[in-house]
């Protein structure tokens, strides 16, 4: 009885606590300017049930992909489970599946559950070498220092805890079973391990309690990684969805429109219009391009929070690769630190730091080829050149901040309508030259 | 050779409109070894009867270096102008010589005001090939040559363009031959964003070096784009590594016009 309330409390609260949480990111999102991304929703559903649902880019590396293939899967599919341990957890019941008469059936499905489970574990060990031993370049760059390199080591130890306990309480329950009717649930994996581990054990209510530490040790994990999440990178595990549903759908050449500039570019050569006419009603005036988070659109900040900091963007830039200090990867990381530090001081925009400076410095804007390799690769769709374009802007467009070799073709497009000092005259000349 | 290329205002007093417009570009225009290309282009068109002309001193930039530059006031004054005179002549269909302008011509300027049916010239020549107006002479001109194909990012990853340019190169009589980063895994020649006009930021390596490397293991004998910034970049490139007696850069026009014995 004690243990049904401590459940139901545990239950409550951390799920009350995540939602307290998810609603202050989904707060901080909403302090990005709109865009339209809600227009074409049957090429939004194709892109999301391909690229989220699919994994179709991921598999442009076949040995990860496979990897987190397994990941995702067992995720999924472990939720049938996570249904029968709340159930339990509310009703008190154990295996409340099993006894609703679903038989051979249920055991086909734990069974399911189980190889995943093994596959994920290995995978995990795998993925744990990759970061630790084997050191693959995008995981050990210093982008990720700090914090970053924990977080992903803190997600795959998590992993490692959640299937340990889970596969704890099926082969206790496995030994308890054989122990009562000499057959077991007959689980692929746990009808194994369960005598392997114990096998020895006579007392029946120590495996009732290495049954309980297994259910327990699930849910209390169930519960952390919950309340992990929205600190983490893990976070793609659900913004991977609603961001490629949001994804751009024009190409990827297409720079978004300044529509206050081209207003007021219209102005000036509209030989019609009223030099004297009285300015439009006041508005608060918009920064030209993005100084801070709040400048950037609502979908480049869910951008921010969906990246799960995996490099491929990084690993494919050409100025990274040249070592330049531009990485695509810690743009996104950055906008995502800004945007929680705002969130985390009560949404205090005006704290004196700002994205623009404090965080990304214009030695890192001015390395990008805008070549889209960055947006190209990224496997849930986020568009950190957008983002870069916006901070380049800023610096040019409210601080004429402009590299000086930039400024002299700038002058030279205005003046005679070329990037180079030549004269629109000579335009012809080439069909006179041999 | 003088070419006879006409200008849209010459074909409007002569009451003529041409099929498609011919979009040269500042590079095509100015740069000598872009100028080149622009001569191949034309002399494609020329050789194929196509209905062309150019706007002549009549063009200006599209804008494009100047908006990845940040600067939207100076792209918003070149895109606004241009659009004037393209509406002006009621242009239908454009070519361009440049990925550049092609991508902001056909991406950028239809919310503007301008909407035109915009074709990278490896389109137009692959469509001129398909329809039979252009047929490459089997001189064995490209025999036993290598040849691959440097995808600049604006006509590949930013506008998905991608087989045109192969579909030429694979109807010369060399063979083509792909970089281990082609296609949507494309390295960039380093010139895109407006980095063609500045120095590179700090960095161990100049990107068309690192690009460079690429075509040596390749070993190709040709290497070919589709861009004249591109075509700058890996001309350097190639100079870099002292190869230049061994390895050629040459356009797809290029290649196509000599084939085609223009």
């Amino acid at each position: 009885m004690i243990a049904h309330l401590v459940f139901v409390i545990l239950a409550l609260v951390s799920i009350a606590i995540f939602s307290w949480k998810l609603s202050s990111i989904v707060k901080q999102i909403k302090l990005g300017r709109p865009t339209n991304r809600t227009d074409r929703v049957g090429d939004r559903i194709k892109t999301m049930l391909l690229v989220a649902f699919g994994q179709k880019k991921m598999f442009n590396r076949p040995i990860p992909a496979i990897l987190h293939f397994i990941f995702y899967v067992a995720f999924i599919i472990t939720q049938i489970e996570l249904i029968e341990v709340f159930i339990d957890g509310f009703t008190g019941s154990h295996r409340f599946f099993y006894h609703a008469g679903l038989g051979s059936f249920y055991t086909f499905v734990i069974s399911s559950i189980e190889v995943l489970s093994v596959l994920t574990f290995i995978a995990t060990l795998i993925f744990f070498a990759r970061r630790n031993l084997i050191k693959i370049p995008r995981f050990t760059s210093s982008d990720l220092n700090g914090w970053a390199r924990n977080d992903a080591n803190l997600i795959l130890l998590f992993e490692l805890l959640l299937i340990i306990f889970i596969f704890m309480m099926n082969s206790a329950d496995e030994a308890d079973k054989i122990m009562h009717s000499n057959v077991g649930y007959g689980f692929a994996v746990s009808q194994y391990l369960g005598p392997l581990f114990f096998g020895q054990i006579t007392n029946m209510e120590l495996l009732h309690i290495f049954s309980s530490i297994g259910w327990w040790g699930h849910l209390v994990m169930v519960f952390v990684f919950l309340n992990y999440l929205p600190y983490s990178k893990h976070l793609h595990i659900l913004f991977a969805f609603p961001n490629t549903y949001f994804s751009n759908l024009n190409a990827k050449g297409k720079f978004n429109n300044m529509e206050s500039v081209e207003a007021e570019v219209k102005l000036m050569l509209d030989p019609s219009a009223d030099p004297y006419a009285a300015a439009p009603a006041a508005e608060a005036p918009q920064r030209f391009g993005a100084k801070d988070v709040q400048d950037l659109s609502w979908k480049q900040l869910l951008d921010a929070y969906s990246c799960t900091e995996c490099g491929r963007c990084t690993s494919a830039c050409p100025a990274n690769q040249t070592g330049k200090l531009l990485s695509p990867r810690k743009i996104m990381m950055d906008t995502r630190d800004r945007l929680s530090e705002i969130g985390a001081n009560n949404f205090e925009l005006n704290d004196g730091k700002s994205l623009l400076g404090d965080y990304i410095t214009p030695e890192e804007l001015w390395a990008c080829t805008s070549c889209n390799a960055c947006v190209q690769e990224c496997p849930v769709n986020i568009d950190p050149l957008s983002i870069i374009v916006d901070l380049r802007r800023y610096l040019v467009m409210e601080e004429s901040k402009v590299p000086t070799e930039l400024t002299g073709m700038l002058t030279n497009i205005e003046n005679n309508g070329a990037p180079w000092q030549f004269s629109p005259a000579d335009r012809m000349k080439w069909t006179e030259e041999n | 050779m003088n070419l006879k290329v006409p200008t849209m205002a010459e074909m409007m007093a002569a009451g003529e409109t041409p099929d498609v417009l011919f979009w040269v570009g500042c590079a095509g225009s100015f740069d000598d070894r872009a100028k080149k290309i622009t001569k191949a282009i034309a002399k494609i068109l020329t050789h194929c009867k196509v209905k062309f002309a150019v706007l002549g001193t009549e063009e200006s930039c599209t804008g494009d270096p100047a908006r990845r530059a940040g600067n939207e006031f100076t792209f918003q004054m070149q895109a606004q102008m241009n659009i004037q005179v393209l509406n002006g002549y009621e242009v239908k269909r454009i070519v361009t010589g440049c990925p550049h302008c092609f991508n902001t011509l056909k991406n950028e300027y239809p919310e503007l005001g301008g909407s035109y049916e915009v074709l990278h010239h490896t389109q137009l020549i692959q469509d001129l090939i398909n329809t039979g107006k252009l047929s490459l002479i089997d001189g064995g001109t490209f025999k036993g040559k290598k040849i691959t194909f440097h995808d600049p990012c604006y006509l590949g990853r930013a506008n998905d363009v991608y087989q045109a340019p192969r579909d030429l190169i694979e109807s010369l009589d060399g063979e083509l031959v792909e970089m281990k980063r082609c296609k949507t895994n494309g390295l960039c020649c380093g010139a895109g964003g407006a980095q063609m006009f500045k120095e590179a930021e700090k960095g161990n390596k100049e990107i068309n070096i690192e690009r460079t490397e690429d075509v040596l293991e390749s070993e190709a004998d040709i290497v070919a784009t589709g861009c004249p910034f591109c075509n700058t970049m890996m001309t350097d490139g190639v100079k870099n590594f002292n190869k230049e007696a061994e390895i050629q850069v040459l356009d797809v026009a290029e290649l196509i016009a000599q084939a085609a014995d223009l």
